[in-house]
């Protein structure tokens, strides 16, 4: 995977599930690609986090994407040739107090003019479908296309791809500088410069940096989520789970894999640092989370946590990520800061992307995440400090 | 500081050790361990209503383990003991605990970490079939239960416990069918040199082999372990290759087996411990000075579970480890006794590096277990699949095959199939072992039950 | 039902009584769970991959390799757990404990 320098149509700077599926799109589009990552592919957020394939509950106007997303994600074995146990067993959240029903309901209206189905079930129904849910639960909101993957797998399953392709990917390669003379960008790294007139900033947390290198800064906060794994257990919950609810606290969410085991994430997130390679799992919360998933799945009391970890997820301060092309640079595009929300877009993304860069323009709208809407500092403060 | 709050994890020769000087000292440290009673694991102690004396438990070292066990039981009262606790996490200057059913976050101003090591092990066709136990399991059955592991035993492996064990099961009346040593005999001779720094092991591991050998019970260096026959219900035999290459099988129904120690790091990993590469061993180890201060200010780390330097090199480590920690909150030392603890220490590094060279640890066997052969227990994870994720899916090193392949994922977080999946990998990479790294710790560092409550804090 | 341990010493302890699958087992006072399985059942447990029975490796609490259930669904290691008078131990999960939907 090691090349000392050299030229391309796009240099990709960050090699997370967003970089990776833009270089395996941006090959299937005939463009000239080199992936540059600090790291190794997908080791970061793209790799840590939940590996939930969710579309309800977003941003109703990044539906659109997420969708595009979907019809992805259905076809990945075979785009990718690889297993990365894509399962669509649906996402169902649950609803702890009757007076959030008004608001899962309004969001079913809204979003079916997106095209995304949901259904919205009661006491009774969430028991008959799911009667591993404790008895605090009220409703359930049902969206059966959804479901999860192996975070681990995805990220890499684009890289070799695009590799297979034609793209050239180097891992370990940080970017130490971007620099605009002429037409071509010139992208330093300890490895050597590497040349091309278009770059691509898709590195996640590390964005931002980028983004202020170029003259764009953006309100970016560097969290981890708090993720954990149980021993293998009899398969009992077949979909993705979660929670709707106003109390940060109480969002919790499991999934539970073919072998046995389940994740858990939620709660709470914690400080993560960009020069650590590894954020740490913050043991403190550990006891919170456990209570709250066990209002999920009391069965759970019956089985041990195993593991825990942790990652480096960037998320903007309006909880939207930041996607499109510079408002400064020609040539220079964005697409980081997915706020925890990066897995099941991730995709979707990159062939967006792919499409921007090839065609100089997306059939999928995306001007909601374009970087310009920062460009007023005093706007931008004003939403963070809610 | 006038009232440290010091935490020591493990109740064995070190951990013992150390809270005997910090009591001493007039401090009351917090002593967390797993076991319901002290001693560690070489000095473990049966359960209250049996009856067999030191001399009969723990043969020439019976004299070692009846002064740990009356220095411990004379300061428990002086310490905040608590037995049967699980340190499961260490972060942001907290031990977190759990016993039974309750958690509970343990604040330190100095944490000295002795927990000890566990049985190294290379993973065997079969391995996992019923009756297959680590020498360490072999010899505990024994001690703490007044069990032998089976009738007709072989006992497969390298390093002085594998002889030890074998030893003791005669004693006590079962006469193992064979210790099949990995190591040669030239291999032990290099070692002499070096552990003539303890010329009383030397000869207590010489009468061993001899006793064996008197008892009838065949002695094989230089073998190759193949496969431990049988089927789902139990162990029947043994096949390996001998010394001259050709294939043996011997009948038993129980195999013991281990290749020397692995340092439980897990808890020094967590609280952000630098590790270093040993060649001599072939393990990663937390760094520590010639006192056992690692490479975080606070954080002190004596025994097994930094070297692997037996019983009465990790009662020396102790005692230096937690003189580093006294002198560090400003406690006068006594310079003299440093001097000669640590020149004590010194003989048994000499020792152990002996021991390392005489019965090393058969890397070349490691790199080429068999494609088929379980790597992984807990997840059932091929040796071949670790291969794929690093040939398929360019795995550098464990952690990124672990992500990809499973193996170390599962509920011991690959203190069993660790140390192998360094070779494996390494080898498959066709590069240095030092590029595989190590298997990373992970809160918690034993499963966690997840209808635990936690206790307010203390402090 | 099968002997793997074979008892050599301390033989002369208080006797108890319990439960492994069903089943009423002598035992003694002293003996943990692990043993207590190795006289009488020849396993510890099943592996969730299909590869068979597990009997327990490494005796000292590491290998994890020996997780029981209790009739009321807990899980105790086997190992590391003194047996005691009554307790009904069971090498898989009792039946109902998941909720699986039909």
């Amino acid at each position: 995977m090691v090349e000392a320098s050299g030229q391309a149509d796009v240099i990709i700077v960050g090699g997370g599930i967003v970089g990776a599926s833009t270089a395996f799109f941006l090959r299937g589009r005939g463009v000239k690609v080199i992936l540059l990552e600090r790291f190794l592919i997908g080791q970061q957020a793209s790799g840590t986090n939940f590996g939930n394939v969710r579309r309800q509950g977003r941003y109703l106007r990044q539906l659109p994407l997420a969708n595009r997303s979907r019809d992805i994600w259905g076809r990945i074995h075979e785009l990718t040739g690889s297993n990365v146990e894509f399962m669509p067993v649906g996402h169902i959240r649950f609803l702890w107090k009757e007076e959030q029903l008004a608001v899962v309901e309004k969001y079913q209206r809204d979003a079916a003019e997106y095209g995304l189905e949901l259904h919205i079930l009661g006491k009774e129904a969430i028991r008959e479908r799911f009667p591993f849910i404790g008895p605090e639960a009220v409703a359930g909101s049902w969206s059966p296309h959804d479901g999860h993957a192996n975070p681990r797998l995805v990220a890499p399953a684009f890289a070799q791809a695009a590799m297979r392709n034609g793209a050239t990917i180097i891992e370990n390669c940080e970017v130490l500088s971007i620099e605009k003379s002429g037409e071509d960008f010139t992208v330093e790294t300890p490895r050597g410069n590497y040349r091309a007139p278009v770059v691509v900033i898709s590195s996640g947390a590390w964005g931002a940096d980028h983004a202020a290198a170029m003259g764009e800064a953006v309100p970016l906060v560097v969290d981890g989520p708090q993720m954990g794994v149980t021993e293998p257990l009899p398969y009992f919950v077949h979909p993705v789970v979660g929670v709707s609810t106003q109390v940060p606290g109480e969002v919790a969410y499991l999934r539970q894999i073919p072998r046995g085991n389940i994740i858990f994430g939620g709660v709470r997130r914690r400080p993560a640092a960009l020069d650590e390679r590894r954020a740490k799992y913050d043991p403190a919360g550990l006891m919170e989370q456990l209570r709250q998933i066990q209002r999920l799945a009391p069965a759970l009391r019956h089985a041990r946590v195993i593991r825990t970890w942790s990652g480096v997820e960037g998320y903007l301060a309006d909880d939207i990520p930041v996607m499109g092309d510079s408002d400064k640079i020609a040539g220079l595009f964005y697409a980081f800061g997915f706020c925890g929300h990066g897995f099941q877009i991730g995709p979707g993304v990159g062939d967006v992307m792919a499409e921007l860069i090839a065609t100089g323009t997306t059939t999928t709208p995306i001007d909601d995440f374009h970087i310009r809407r920062f460009k007023d500092p005093a706007r931008w403060q004003r939403t963070a400090a809610h | 500081m006038a009232d440290p709050r010091i935490v020591i994890v493990g109740a064995g020769p070190a951990g013992t050790r150390a809270a005997e000087l910090l009591v001493a000292a007039g401090l009351r440290p917090v002593v967390i361990d797993e076991s319901p009673r002290s001693g560690g694991q070489i000095y473990r102690r049966p359960p209250p209503n049996f009856t067999r004396s030191h001399e009969q438990l723990y043969g020439t070292e019976a004299g070692r383990a009846r002064a740990i066990h009356a220095t411990f039981d004379a300061f428990a009262n002086k310490v905040d003991y608590r037995a049967e606790t699980l340190a499961w996490a260490v972060k942001d200057d907290r031990v977190f605990v759990q016993k039974a059913m309750t958690v509970e976050q343990i604040p330190y101003d100095a944490l000295l970490l002795a927990p000890g090591a566990t049985d190294r092990l290379i993973p065997l066709e079969g391995w996992t079939r019923p009756g297959c136990y680590s020498l360490g399991a072999a010899q505990i059955t024994l001690k703490a239960q007044g069990c032998a592991i089976g009738q007709e035993v072989v006992f497969v492996g390298t390093g002085p416990l594998l002889y030890l064990v074998a030893y003791q099961y005669m004693k006590a009346g079962i006469a193992p069918v064979a210790v099949l040593d990995t190591s040669s005999l030239a291999q032990q001779l290099r070692g002499l040199p070096l552990m003539v720094a303890r010329p009383e092991q030397l000869i207590k591991g010489a009468q061993i082999v001899s006793a064996l050998r008197q008892g009838g019970v065949r002695v094989l260096r230089g073998v190759r372990p193949l496969e431990v026959l049988g089927d789902d219900r139990s162990v029947t035999g043994m096949r390996f290759c001998d010394a001259a290459g050709h294939e043996q099988e011997l009948r038993c129904t129980a195999v013991g087996m281990g290749y020397h120690l692995r340092a439980e790091s897990q808890l020094a990993d967590l609280a952000g411990c630098s590790f270093e590469f040993h060649p001599t061993v072939r393990q990663w180890l937390p760094v520590i000075d010639e006192m056992g201060r690692s490479s975080i200010r606070n954080v002190y780390l004596a025994g097994d579970g930094v070297r692997i330097l037996g019983a009465d090199g990790a009662e020396v480590a102790g005692r230096l480890a937690a003189i580093a920690l006294l002198s560090d909150l400003g406690w006068p030392i006594d310079q003299a006794k440093v001097r000669s603890l640590q020149a004590e220490m010194r003989r048994h590094v000499r020792f152990a590096s002996g021991i390392a060279k005489a019965f090393p640890w058969p890397h070349e066997q490691v790199a080429a277990i068999p494609d088929r052969t379980l790597i992984c227990r807990c997840e059932a994870i091929t040796a071949g699949e670790l291969r794929a994720s690093v040939k398929d899916l360019f795995s550098p090193e464990v952690n990124r095959a672990k992500a990809f392949s499973r193996v170390g994922m599962g509920r011991c977080q690959g203190r069993f199939c660790g140390p192998a999946s360094q070779e494996v990998v390494a080898a498959a990479n066709g590069a240095p072992i030092q590029s595989a790294g190590r298997i990373r710790g992970q809160a918690p560092v034993k499963p966690l039950p997840i209808g635990i409550t936690e206790e307010t804090s203390r402090g | 039902m099968q002997a793997r341990f074979v008892r050599l010493a301390e033989q002369e302890r208080r006797p108890i009584v319990l439960s492994v699958d069903g089943v009423a087992v002598d035992a003694m006072e002293g003996d943990v769970l692990l043993t207590v399985l190795m006289l009488h059942r020849g396993f510890a447990r099943i592996s969730e991959f299909g590869d068979g029975p597990r009997a327990g490796f490494c005796m000292m609490g590491a290998c994890q390799d020996c997780w029981v259930w209790t009739g009321s669904g807990d899980r105790l290691r086997a190992c590391s757990t003194a047996a005691a008078e009554g307790m009904d131990i069971h090498t898989s999960a009792p039946e109902g404990l998941w909720p699986i939907p039909a």
